[in-house]
C-alpha cells in the first residue's frame, strides 16, 4: 500500500538533510527564522509523516473493526498494524498489551481509574516530586475515591530523585508507584529501573510516565519489566490527540474497563453486557485512526533515523547550548544532573522568565516559560518558573547560538 | 478637568506611532513599567492578586472625588509596562466612562499578541479586572 511504502527516509544522519523533511522549520516568525526550542510540549511533524496523514484520508478513511466492505477492512489493517509498531517499538510481549488511547494524560487515567477498584483505604500510592500535573491529580482524584494515601519522593537540589527517602517509603502498604522516566521541567532522566526493582521488592506495580522520554530513547518494557508505560505521539514527531499505554497482561485483565461504549463490548442485554477481550476492552467508541496510523509511521521515521543517532547528536547540542549558556552572567540552569536529556530550565537573576521568553519569541526564538505543568518543582526552587529550551534531532547548533545570542539580547533590554 | 480616556488613548497612539520597530516599542514599555503608579505594600496581598497572568500582577483601586484611582505591580517589567499603559488610560475616570471604554488602541500600538489567548489571558484579565472594579464603584455611586 502506498501509505506505509511512502516512507523514505534518509539513513545517515545529517542534521541539514534532516531539516528538510520538516516543511515548519522553514516558516518565519515575527519576522525572524523560526528557532524552535519548545520540543519538550510538541515536537514537529516530517513531511513523510505528514503525507500519511493526507494518503489515509485520500484513500483509506472508514470506520474500523466493524464494516465488511473493504475500505473498512484496509483501514481496520492499518490500524492494527500501528499497534503492531508501537508493540514492536516498545518490545511488548503481546499485541494485545498496547491501547491505543489519546495521550498520555488519557492512559494515566486510565490506569489511576482501574486502580480505583482495587485500592482499599489505607493503601499508598508513591508518587516522584518531578512529576507533571498530569500525572498528581489522577492520583490525588483515586486517593479521594478511595482512601489510599499519596506519598512523595522528594528531589534534591540538582533535581534528582533521593532514593534514600524512596526505599524508606517503601512497605507492604504500597500498591502502586508513579513517575516520569524524564522530567519535562528539568529534563532529569530518573533511576527507573531501580525504582520498578524496588517497587516489585514490596509487590507494588509501576507505571512510567514516558511522555518526555519517548522522543530521545527507545524504552524496553520487558527489560524494565515494568507494569505499566505511556507516552503520547505528539512529542515523537507524531499527531496530537493520540498516544499509547502498555500494560503487563496480567494487570490489563485485572483492571475493569475505563470508558463504556462501543467497540468494549462483546455482548450487550439491558441484563448484562460482557466485555471485548484486549486490547479492545479499553478503547470504547470510534478511536482517532488516523492518529493511530499516523502514530505509526511517526515511529517509522524516528527509527529510521535511529535512537543511538538521535541520542548522540541530542547530547552533542546539550552539552554545547549548556556551556554557552553558563558564560552569561547571571544565569542559573536549573536540573544539573549528570543524567539528563536536551532540556535546559534557566533563569537569568533579577528577570521574570515571562519576559525573557517574550523578547525570544520577538526574536523568532520559541521557548516555554512558566512552571511546565510542575509547580511543586518551582515550589522547591522558590522561583515563579523557568525559561525552557529543549533540543529535538533536527536543531541545530546555529541554533543554539542565536539562543544564546536573543538571551543575551534580553537580559540587556531587561535589566 | 479631566482628560477623557479617549484622549489619554490617542496620546499613547501618537507616542508608539515614533517607533520604529518592535524593540524601540518594548523598550518603551519597559521604561513605562518603571514609571507604573506602585501599589501600597499593605494591598500586595494574595487577593489583590490577577488571575490568568504568567507573571504576578496586583491592582488596588480607591474612589477619590468620585473617580477611581488605580495602582499596581507585577513581577515582570514587560508585564510593569502593560499595566501601566492600562492605568494611564483609567487611573482618575468615572467609573462609568471606565466601563464603557473601549481598549482597541492596544492592537494599534503593537502589541495585540498580548491580546492572544496565551498571552494576554494576562491583558484580557487585566482589562477585565479594572473594568469590575469600576463596576463596583459605581454601584456604590448610585
Ligand atoms: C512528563 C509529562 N507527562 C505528561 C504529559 C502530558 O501529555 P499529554 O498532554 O500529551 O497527555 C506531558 C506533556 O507535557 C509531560 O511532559
Amino acid at each position: 500500500m502506498p501509505l506505509l511504502s511512502g516512507l523514505e527516509i534518509n539513513a545517515m544522519f545529517n542534521v541539514n538533510d534532516i531539516r528538510k523533511d520538516f516543511p515548519i522549520l522553514s516558516r518565519k516568525v515575527n519576522g525572524k527564522p523560526l528557532v524552535y526550542l519548545d520540543n519538550a510540549a510538541t515536537s514537529q511533524t516530517p513531511q513523510q509523516v505528514i503525507d500519511v496523514i493526507v494518503d489515509y484520508y485520500s484513500n483509506y478513511n472508514a470506520n474500523i473493526h466493524r464494516g465488511v466492505h473493504t475500505l473498512s477492512q484496509e483501514a481496520t489493517d492499518l490500524y492494527e498494524q500501528a499497534r503492531l509498531k508501537v508493540q514492536a517499538h516498545f518490545n511488548a510481549k503481546f499485541s494485545h498489551e498496547i491501547i491505543l488511547t489519546s495521550g498520555t494524560t488519557d492512559s494515566i487515567n486510565l490506569v489511576a481509574n482501574g486502580f480505583s477498584a482495587l485500592l482499599k483505604k489505607g493503601d499508598e500510592i508513591i508518587v516522584s516530586a518531578l512529576e507533571h500535573h498530569s500525572n498528581i491529580v489522577p492520583w490525588q482524584m483515586l486517593c479521594d475515591r478511595t482512601g489510599a494515601i499519596l506519598k512523595v519522593i522528594p528531589m534534591n537540589e540538582a533535581g534528582e530523585l533521593v532514593m534514600d527517602i524512596y526505599d524508606s517509603l517503601l512497605s507492604e502498604k504500597t500498591k502502586l508507584v508513579f513517575t516520569n522516566h524524564i522530567s519535562n521541567a528539568l529534563g532529569t532522566i530518573n533511576p527507573i529501573e531501580y525504582i520498578i526493582e524496588k517497587a516489585h521488592g514490596v509487590g507494588a506495580a509501576v507505571l512510567i510516565d514516558g511522555a518526555q522520554s519517548c522522543p530521545h530513547i527507545k524504552p524496553d518494557v520487558q527489560a524494565l519489566d515494568v507494569d505499566f508505560y505511556v507516552a503520547s505521539a505528539h512529542k515523537m514527531c507524531g499527531p496530537t490527540g493520540v498516544g499509547m499505554l502498555y500494560g503487563k497482561e496480567e494487570w490489563l485483565k485485572k483492571l475493569p474497563p475505563y470508558q463504556g461504549g462501543g467497540e468494549m463490548i462483546a455482548e450487550v442485554s439491558f441484563e448484562k453486557t460482557t466485555y471485548a477481550d484486549l486490547p479492545h476492552k479499553f478503547e470504547a467508541g470510534t478511536p482517532n485512526i488516523a492518529g493511530g496510523i499516523v502514530f505509526g509511521a511517526a515511529i517509522d521515521y524516528m527509527n529510521a533515523i535511529g535512537f543511538d543517532a538521535i541520542a548522540a547528536y541530542e547530547n552533542e547540542l546539550l552539552d554545547y547550548a549548556t556551556k554557552q549558556l553558563l558564560e552569561i552572567e547571571g544565569l542559573k540552569i536549573y536540573g544539573t544532573s549528570k543524567n539528563k536529556t536536551s532540556v535546559i530550565s534557566f533563569n537569568l537573576e533579577g528577570v521574570h522568565p515571562y519576559d525573557v521568553g517574550t523578547i525570544l519569541d520577538k526574536l523568532g526564538v520559541a521557548v516555554r516559560t512558566g512552571h511546565h505543568c510542575a509547580q511543586p518543582i518551582m515550589e522547591f526552587y522558590k522561583i515563579p518558573g523557568t525559561i525552557r529550551a529543549s533540543f529535538a534531532f533536527y536543531n541545530t547548533k546555529e541554533e543554539v547560538d542565536v539562543l544564546v545570542a536573543s538571551v543575551k539580547k534580553a537580559k540587556m533590554m531587561l535589566s | 478637568m479631566i482628560v477623557s480616556i479617549e484622549d489619554i488613548q490617542n496620546e499613547i497612539i501618537d507616542e508608539f506611532s515614533m517607533f520604529e520597530d518592535w524593540e524601540e516599542r518594548y523598550q518603551y514599555m519597559i521604561d513605562l513599567g518603571k514609571d507604573l503608579p506602585l501599589i501600597d505594600d499593605q494591598y500586595k496581598t494574595d487577593s489583590n492578586i490577577i488571575k490568568g497572568c504568567q507573571s504576578k500582577v496586583w491592582v488596588h483601586a480607591e474612589m477619590k472625588d468620585d473617580q477611581i484611582e488605580f495602582t499596581a505591580d507585577s513581577d515582570a517589567i514587560i508585564t510593569k509596562g502593560i499595566i501601566a499603559i492600562l492605568i494611564r488610560t483609567f487611573s482618575n475616570q468615572h467609573p462609568k466612562d471606565i466601563i464603557n471604554a473601549d481598549t482597541g488602541f492596544i492592537d494599534e500600538i503593537g502589541l495585540k499578541e498580548h491580546l492572544s489567548a496565551t498571552r494576554a489571558n494576562g491583558l484580557v484579565s487585566m482589562i477585565k479586572q479594572l473594568k469590575l472594579y469600576a463596576v463596583a464603584y459605581q454601584t456604590q455611586l448610585k
